[in-house]
């Protein structure tokens, strides 16, 4: 089963919900809240939520989109639940490595390895 | 031969509209100044991080407040101001977002990526004018 929002496409693999993005840049505000909203909506609907966000695609990302992924982080942390990001380019990964995030966040390569890395 | 400059002085006037056209521009501007992908790169995230900052931090999102950006690009370097109609603030005492305790807080990293990406960043004082350049030159080594 998969959705599609404006700006993202929801799809499920066993307990887990993957999550893609529907547009390469994640810098606009109005794009960066709606993700913010649905996101925590999907997480919101689960009592244990497993979330697997895929950057696939993805080329540019503002640091507004990492306040909204710190804030599905802390979501996920207090359901105790699992978040893991993959597919991550070099360029926004260096992102997440200045602002020290790659440390908070559980980041794989792939999909693949994100979906043996669930517990 | 070697195009001339590009130079724009301007008002943003709406955050969405003028910020999208400023980074349209700035892009076509890059490209012929043969500037790498990841400079472009760079200065898209970067004018993104200090014209949002501009407008809902400095003019804190009040109508009718504008902000100012003046730009010039060459081969040698991208320079820009940004300028809004706050009061200013001091750099020096925005929380470290790496700090362990501060991680885990969802904003407050603008200023890290522009210092990261960006070859200078100034603040004018009072702090409600920002000053970043991108000198052209090969990308930084992994």
């Amino acid at each position: 089963m998969s959705e599609e929002t404006s700006v993202i496409k929801i799809s499920e693999d066993g307990d887990v919900k993957k999550v893609a993005f529907s547009q390469p840049n994640i810098i606009d505000e109005t794009t960066i809240h709606q993700i913010g909203k649905d996101v925590l909506a999907l997480i919101d609907g689960f009592e244990r939520p497993k979330l697997l966000i895929s950057f696939h695609g993805v080329q540019h990302m503002s640091s507004a989109a990492l306040g909204v992924l710190i804030t599905c982080h802390n979501r996920v942390r207090v359901k105790n639940g699992q978040l893991y990001l993959c597919d991550i380019s070099k360029q926004i990964f260096e992102i997440f490595k200045i602002t020290k995030l790659n440390k908070m966040f559980q980041i794989v390569d792939t999909t693949d390895v994100a979906m043996k890395s669930f517990k | 031969m070697r195009s001339e400059p590009y130079i724009q002085d301007q008002t943003l006037k709406d955050l969405k509209t003028d910020l999208e056209k400023v980074q349209k521009a700035v892009a076509g501007a890059l490209l012929n100044c043969k500037y790498t992908e990841y400079a472009q790169f760079s200065v898209r995230l970067c004018l993104e991080e200090a014209i949002v900052n501009a407008f809902r931090h400095g003019n804190r999102s009040e109508p009718g407040k504008v902000v100012k950006f003046v730009c010039k690009i060459d081969h040698e370097s991208a320079e820009f101001t940004i300028q809004d109609e706050g009061q200013g603030f001091d750099p020096e005492g925005v929380p470290d977002p790496t700090a362990e305790e501060n991680l885990e807080i969802p904003s407050g990293r603008g200023l890290m990526l522009m210092r990261a990406y960006m070859s200078e960043v100034a603040h004018v004082p009072p702090g409600n004018m920002l000053r970043l350049v991108y000198k052209n030159g090969p990308d930084p080594a992994d």
